[in-house]
């Protein structure tokens, strides 16, 4: 494994402007992880957040995240699109530009349909991207968080555990027994 | 680990997903070491070579179609559709094979679609990119292809949105932009991956700019689950209804042959099955070049040749229908055509085209042939060739017989309709070779999980 050297970057004033000041540990396998946020959370701490090389089930719910809303923002814009996609075809057809063919009727709705499935399903499929990117903040080439020490294993095999540290607080002593450093766990403070 | 012959399909530890030994960084640092690491190897110069030498094929095909016009085919009045609606047809079908094993199979969990569904995706982007230049190309003045946006415009058009060739381009244009989302999509995490793991900094900046700025991050994961989970729930049924649709543009003609309700499902049947028939074609050879075989098992060719079997079987049922059906009614000018597609003019490609899709398919009832793997290549190809073949009698078929008898006509392909064919098959492997040499060709993010339940023994 190729661990990328990262001490010696400058960690302020790069990117977003603010830098990290915390702890990180990482962990081989995700059931080790998810005990440690455990513990984490009964002693109170509550700025954390879980980098890991897949989704793992409970951290979440451990995290006490809230549902993603991005299905809402997709709902709403397959609404939108399939709408504006009728009322295109609706005015071009019936109102802008009428074509008596054998009196048939100006709002063919039937025919209208597929077209208007076809333009809601487009518009989903790129609110949801834009959504995402919202959401995720994306796209961020830089964040603070790359510049943690061995950060580029938790898109490999690493579970990493970012713990804030606490304003005014000296959490150390309290971190070390949290987390006891042994057998596929290490501990890496990161300064400001 | 070759699997015992009186086996019995189906129980996983018979036939696992995943062979034993293989671990998530094992698949990772294989996976990313074939974009990052390896010297690229003889196979892909070669291949890539004679890719581009197809892809020159199509260029000096289009440039003097550009130059003269579509009177270089062999089209002309009443055959207006001939190669270049065949092609689109033929691509978009192959282009459905990625759609539906990543994002059907996706709704569905099946664990096997995780190994392959890189391919088949990386497969589809190509495959609809040769198709959306089809029907540009076949406009005789294709430089007004624009005309079928409904953009405001001093002639105070429309275009005819009740027609379904206009329905076609709004699906084409949705399933165009919905495949390269959702292969983008499903390989962002794959990136940030490769970006980590990078030690070049081309490479570093080629695959941090793709990814986004990719954290990992419990939130990230949280949104990019739901999205996926969209995206594909999107996607399968775009991928049914451009078919669908595809159907339409000729069931919404009087022409005999065509005017058939059938037609939509008959399209969808079709196009799985050239779908499957190339990614099986694809998945087989890349499993032995890219050293594969720990993550794409038997299982997997043996579930794409369960597949590729049962679209036939279903493709096999809309043939009889086809023929049935013109008897039944009774219409005299649909009589007339389908006497000429079983013994006329075209009848040699007629009957290629049900031996192909429609017979030789059926060894894939023997679990001997469905393990040999030679042998089922060579079904995949003649699938391949047989759904052309379709696409080609359906459209030159109808349109050489019909109602008016003054309307009858012999289509003889050119050199430059043959040209265009070939060019189009040398833009889609120049684009697949490429995404081979710089794209991890197996979801290492999904295998990663995949391995981690696996292990944790809860099964299925």
């Amino acid at each position: 494994m190729t661990a990328r050297p990262a001490s010696h970057r400058d960690h302020t004033g790069r990117g977003t402007g603010h830098a990290l000041r915390g702890t990180v540990a990482a962990f081989d396998h995700p059931d080790a992880m998810l005990e440690a946020l455990r513990r984490l959370r009964q002693a109170g701490f509550s700025r954390l957040e879980v980098y890991s090389p897949y989704a793992v089930e409970e951290v979440d719910e451990l995290l006490g995240r809230k549902r993603a809303a991005l299905p809402l923002v997709v709902a709403a814009a397959g609404v939108l699109g399939g709408i504006g996609g009728f009322f295109l075809q609706y005015w071009g057809m019936a109102v802008s530009y009428p074509l008596n063919i054998g009196g048939r009727p100006l709002n063919s709705w039937p025919a209208f349909s597929t077209s208007t499935f076809e333009i809601s399903a487009l518009c989903m499929l790129l609110a949801g991207l834009l959504a995402f990117c919202a959401a995720c903040r994306l796209p961020r080439p830089y964040d603070p968080i790359f510049d943690v020490p061995g950060f580029e294993q938790a898109s490999q095999d690493r579970f990493l555990i970012w713990i804030a540290a606490r304003e005014g607080r000296d959490d150390r002593a309290l971190l070390h027994t949290l987390l006891p450093e042994g057998q596929g766990v290490r501990i890496d403070e990161v300064p400001a | 680990m070759p699997p015992t012959p009186d086996a019995v399909a189906g129980p996983d530890s018979a036939h696992p997903v995943i062979e034993p030994g293989v671990t998530a960084m094992s698949v990772t640092a294989h996976v990313s070491d074939l974009v990052l690491e390896r010297r690229t190897p003889l196979w892909w110069w070669v291949g890539f070579g004679l890719s581009l030498a197809l892809l020159g094929v199509f260029a000096v095909a289009l440039g003097w179609l550009f130059i003269r016009g579509v009177g270089i085919w062999g089209i002309d009045w009443p055959i207006s559709w001939g190669f270049a609606i065949g092609n689109y047809v033929w691509w978009v079908g192959m282009a459905s094979g990625g759609t539906l094993i990543s994002a059907l199979f996706f709704l569905t969990r099946s664990d096997w679609r995780s190994a392959t569904s890189r391919i088949a995706e990386s497969m589809t982007v190509f495959c609809v990119a040769c198709a959306g230049i089809m029907p540009v190309i076949h406009l005789g003045r294709w430089w007004y292809f624009y005309w079928l946006f409904p953009y405001p415009n001093t002639m105070s058009l429309w275009p005819q949105f009740r027609s379904p060739l206009h329905w076609d381009f709004v699906a084409i244009l949705a399933y165009v932009m919905g495949s390269v989302l959702f292969w983008y999509v499903g390989l962002i995490p794959d990136l940030a991956t490769l970006r980590d793991r990078a030690r070049r900094r081309w490479q570093r900046l080629l695959y941090g700019v793709m990814a986004m700025g990719w954290q990992g991050s419990s939130g990230h994961w949280r949104q990019f689950k739901m999205l996926y989970l969209i995206l594909a729930a999107l996607m399968a049924p775009l991928v049914c209804s451009i078919h669908s649709i595809v159907g339409l543009d000729f069931a919404g003609g009087l022409t005999p042959g065509w005017h058939e309700t059938q037609f939509p499902p008959y399209f969808v049947f079709g196009a799985a099955l050239s779908g499957f028939a190339v990614v099986l074609m694809l998945v087989m050879p890349l499993r032995r070049a890219l050293d594969l075989h720990g993550v794409i098992t038997p299982r997997h060719v043996d579930v794409l040749a369960r597949l590729m079997l049962t679209a036939s079987l279903l493709l096999s049922y809309c043939y009889l229908m086809e023929v049935f059906m013109p008897f039944y009614r009774g219409e005299r000018a649909d009589i007339i055509q389908v006497m000429a597609q079983l013994g006329g003019y075209y009848a040699p490609w007629y009957w290629a085209k049900i031996v192909l899709n429609g017979v030789i398919p059926q060894l894939l009832w023997f679990r001997r042939v469905r393990r040999n793997q030679p042998l089922l290549f060579l079904v995949a190809l003649g699938v391949v060739v047989g759904m052309w073949i379709e696409r080609f009698v359906i459209v030159v078929g109808s349109l050489h017989r019909n109602h008016s008898e003054s309307s009858w006509f012999i289509f003889v392909p050119t050199v430059w309709d043959w040209a265009t064919l070939a060019g189009s098959v040398g833009l889609f492997l120049t684009g697949f070779f490429l995404l081979l040499r710089f794209i991890p060709m197996v979801s290492m993010f999904e295998l990663r999980e995949l391995i981690h339940k696996k292990t944790a023994g809860d099964g299925r």
